[in-house]
């Protein structure tokens, strides 16, 4: 399969080798062959993608086009969009259609970037690999028995199957980062607070970041200078200046100090994952870094950690789904207790109410200290490892997974070990930190992740030695076959 | 025997911004139902509360004029519980850290005494929306207009001795809110509302008596006949060999009685934590300056002449 990056595609609007409306059509199209089987969308809205398609090749025509405009992309259907169903997943909003678009959303239009639809994702963005959707599971067009991660499986499946040359996700411990690994693309988190989170629906308010999945860096930096910036809407969005990501991409690595968590090539790793990082570390001491052991003493308490301080929040964000003014409602209810209670037990899948449940108990007088408060904590002592690390390195270095995509169905039934494969990345979003997973080689032919992560607000570092890396090396180029 | 009457108060104080304290809706009262409520009032997937930067002058206005100390940093909760005029499942407040500390307010008794009432806080939150039962036949209509209009509660120590004694607090704090530009004290509409924390004990005793908390009281005269009806219940049921459970209870003028709240409506864990969509609060010495010289005359003591005058 040959497939196009957003530099590429951009490269043809502007020369006027293509037209908007060709080149999405051609993903509609895509779309429609292939998209039956993989499930990577929940809506392909047609007649919107063709119209924006024609708005953009007017604006390219008029002389005022940014750089973007034109380019198709996918949207994970957890970002609310103005007229277009958002239900982020679930049967309690299957009926929703936003009123507003989010910041995010706002972003691209602005810049001109078509919609192909939305894409599908675990519900609410709960899982680590897409099987909790309402709309059914998300095959990874690697093996198709196999899962394309989670939450953002969807986005993660159709950017490896080239049905969307990008997409967006959102990331709470791993959401971005993982399904990115298992499907052999890139996958960037930026840092909390770079990425407005207006309009995106919430999990865990305090963790949740949008972010991009895209075959190259070059790519993803393309579209993070779209998406990124200060948001008045959102107070916990951070007033930096938003530089120009593409600008450090050929900046020499000589000199640059990788650290290496020890924590991070634990037990949990799989031998042959734990050689292919090593493999993919050496090459950047050829590019002139240098590689150093470091430790991160908590880390095996960031999965504890965040499955007391997420479902705390998700507990109380997603209070508001209850029946009264939008999203589903039971039928008849004899009175409002009824209402609620059969609402919220309709509308919310296992996984969700689980949450739910293990939040609303870790907030309950008499728990609050003990495991809230507990938590927090540990969230400081985690966010404390990582400033002490980056005094001494510039970047952080492993796997983004312990395995390779595990089988549909393999461990929907065992929470825990569901859980920890997100062992790796969940330490980042409690920190805050950016993180990438970039693809880096195959172990049994599926694709495996090398996890990048550095200090607040260094994305351009992040796109950097990514870029550098796949200057050196193929990975990322490779796709599936059969697409 | 003789008695002795601890009450202390919590007033509502809606602050007379002209938008709500998360969002860019107008306040204004009366409009039709639902039609002055955004997405982020209607509590919708996505939507992110923004704090009126207006509302932490007003609360520092108030902190000045009850001599309090306020808050360099304070953290705004959500308390979480589940009612169809609530839209978000939670309301933002402030719990553990509020905006304005411990201060306290001057009164006159009736022989001409003065007296010093405690103030032990006052802190930010939204209101919630309105239910209306009466209008609609099986079925409860919601109005969301007021979700989201800015109250200050100023909560007050137990240092009232008589319903008379309350009802003059009470005139004081309506007349240094209105004074202070902070509210409009309208209290038919709900702009000035309070609820009375009501025990007895025997002349003499060191420990408190268990408290009723009595809600929807909104004219300085329905407070005085519910703490009035409410002391004499409580004397009666000790009186009569029985004890007094701590509910909250709702006064209904017509009847002038109280009656406890359906224990549903009551048997809350709220579930507090701090909100994660608000950065903490913080207000600079600086800030405060600025706004005690933009009030200058306000100040307790002044403040209290002026009102002493005014009556």
């Amino acid at each position: 399969m040959s497939y196009k990056t957003i530099a590429s595609i951009a490269n043809d609007l502007a020369t006027k080798k293509v037209s908007s409306v060709e080149i999405t059509k051609y993903y509609l199209e895509r779309i429609k062959k292939f998209d039956k089987d993989l499930n990577s969308f929940i809506t392909v809205n047609e007649d919107a993608a063709l119209s924006s398609a024609k708005a953009a090749d007017a604006l390219i025509a008029s002389g005022k086009a940014h750089p973007l405009t034109g380019v198709p992309i996918a949207q994970k259907d957890i970002f609310c969009t103005k007229g277009i169903k958002t239900s982020c997943g679930s049967k309690m909003l299957d009926n929703f259609v936003s009123p507003y678009n989010a910041s995010t959303i706002d972003n691209y239009n602005a810049a001109g970037v078509v919609m192909l639809g939305k894409t599908n994702m675990d519900e609410f963005a709960m899982g680590s690999s897409n099987e909790t959707s309402f709309y059914g599971p998300c095959k990874n067009p690697w093996d198709t028995q196999t899962v394309p991660g989670g939450s953002s499986g969807g986005s993660s499946a159709a950017v490896a199957a080239d049905l969307a040359p990008a997409a967006t996700g959102t990331d709470t411990g791993g959401s971005i980062r993982q399904p990115a690994a298992f499907t052999g693309i890139c996958g960037l988190k930026p840092t909390y607070g770079r990425v407005s989170r207006y309009g995106m629906i919430a999990f865990a308010s305090s963790l949740d970041q949008g972010g991009i999945f895209a075959r190259s860096a070059k790519d993803t930096a393309m579209l993070l200078n779209v998406m990124a910036g200060f948001d008045e809407k959102d107070s916990t969005s951070v007033n930096v200046e938003v530089p120009d990501y593409t600008a450090n991409l050929n900046d020499s690595l000589k000199g640059k100090k990788i650290g290496l968590p020890k924590e991070f090539f634990n037990q949990h790793l799989d031998n042959s994952m734990a050689a292919a990082i090593q493999d993919a570390i050496k090459e950047f001491e050829k590019l002139g870094a240098s590689v150093h052991e470091i430790s991160l003493p908590h880390s095996d308490l960031s999965v504890p950690a965040y499955y007391v301080i997420a479902p705390a929040e998700c507990s109380s964000n997603l209070a508001r789904f209850d029946g009264v003014r939008y999203g589903h409602r039971c039928e008849n209810p004899k009175d409002l207790v009824d209402l609620y209670e059969r609402s919220r037990a309709e509308g919310f899948g296992e996984e969700v109410k689980r949450r739910i449940m293990v939040g609303t108990y870790a907030l309950s007088a008499g728990y609050y200290d003990a495991y809230y408060l507990k938590a927090q904590k540990v969230r400081g002592l985690i966010r404390d490892d990582y400033k002490k690390a980056f005094e001494d390195v510039d970047i952080i270095m492993g796997p983004t997974t312990p395995s390779t995509a595990f089988k549909i169905g393999e461990k929907a039934a065992d929470p825990i070990s569901m859980y920890l494969s997100d062992i790796y990345t969940i330490s980042v979003n409690l920190a805050g930190l950016p993180g990438i997973s970039i693809p880096a080689g195959f172990v049994n032919n599926m694709p495996i992740g090398l996890q990048m992560i550095s200090p607040y607000f260094k994305e351009s570092l992040l796109l950097n030695f990514a870029h550098q890396y796949q200057t050196a090396t193929d990975w990322h180029t490779k796709t599936p076959e059969g697409f | 025997m003789e008695w002795e009457v601890v009450i202390g108060l919590e007033v509502h104080a809606q602050l007379k911004t002209k938008s709500k304290i998360f969002s860019g809706a107008s306040t204004q009262y009366g409009a039709e139902p639902n039609t002055q409520a955004c997405a982020i009032d209607l509590g919708f997937p996505g939507v992110l509360p923004v704090l009126n930067k207006e509302v932490v002058d007003m609360a520092i206005r108030l902190g000045l004029g009850i001599d309090a100390k306020i808050a360099a940093n304070s953290v705004f909760a959500r308390k979480n519980y589940f009612y169809p005029d609530l839209p978000k499942g939670y309301q933002i407040s402030q719990f553990e850290l509020p905006i304005v500390g411990v201060g306290h307010l001057d009164i006159m008794l009736e022989d001409g005494t003065p007296k010093r009432i405690g103030i032990t806080r006052a802190h930010l939150e939204e209101d919630a929306g309105k239910s209306l039962h009466e209008d609609f036949l099986d079925s409860t209509g919601i109005d969301l207009n007021r979700a989201g209009t800015p109250l200050l509660e100023i909560v007050s120590e137990p240092d009232m001795r008589s319903a008379k004694e309350a009802v003059a607090y009470l005139k004081v704090l309506h007349s240094l809110v209105r004074y202070l530009g902070i509210c409009d004290g309208n209290m038919q509409e709900g702009s000035f509302r309070c609820d009375a924390n009501v025990s007895v004990r025997k002349k003499g005793a060191e420990k408190f008596g268990t408290r009723t908390e009595t809600k929807n009281l909104n004219s300085f005269r329905y407070i005085e006949k519910a703490i009035n009806y409410e002391v004499e219940r409580q004397i009666g049921v000790i009186e009569s060999g029985g004890t007094i459970t701590q509910e909250t209870r709702l006064y209904n003028p017509d009847k002038n009685e109280t009656r406890p709240m359906r224990s549903k409506e009551e048997a809350n864990d709220y579930r507090y934590f701090p909100d994660p969509d608000l950065l903490n609060l913080v207000v600079t010495a600086e800030q405060i300056e600025k706004v005690r010289k933009s009030c200058l005359n306000y100040h307790n003591k002044n403040y209290n002449v002026s009102w002493k005058s005014m009556a």
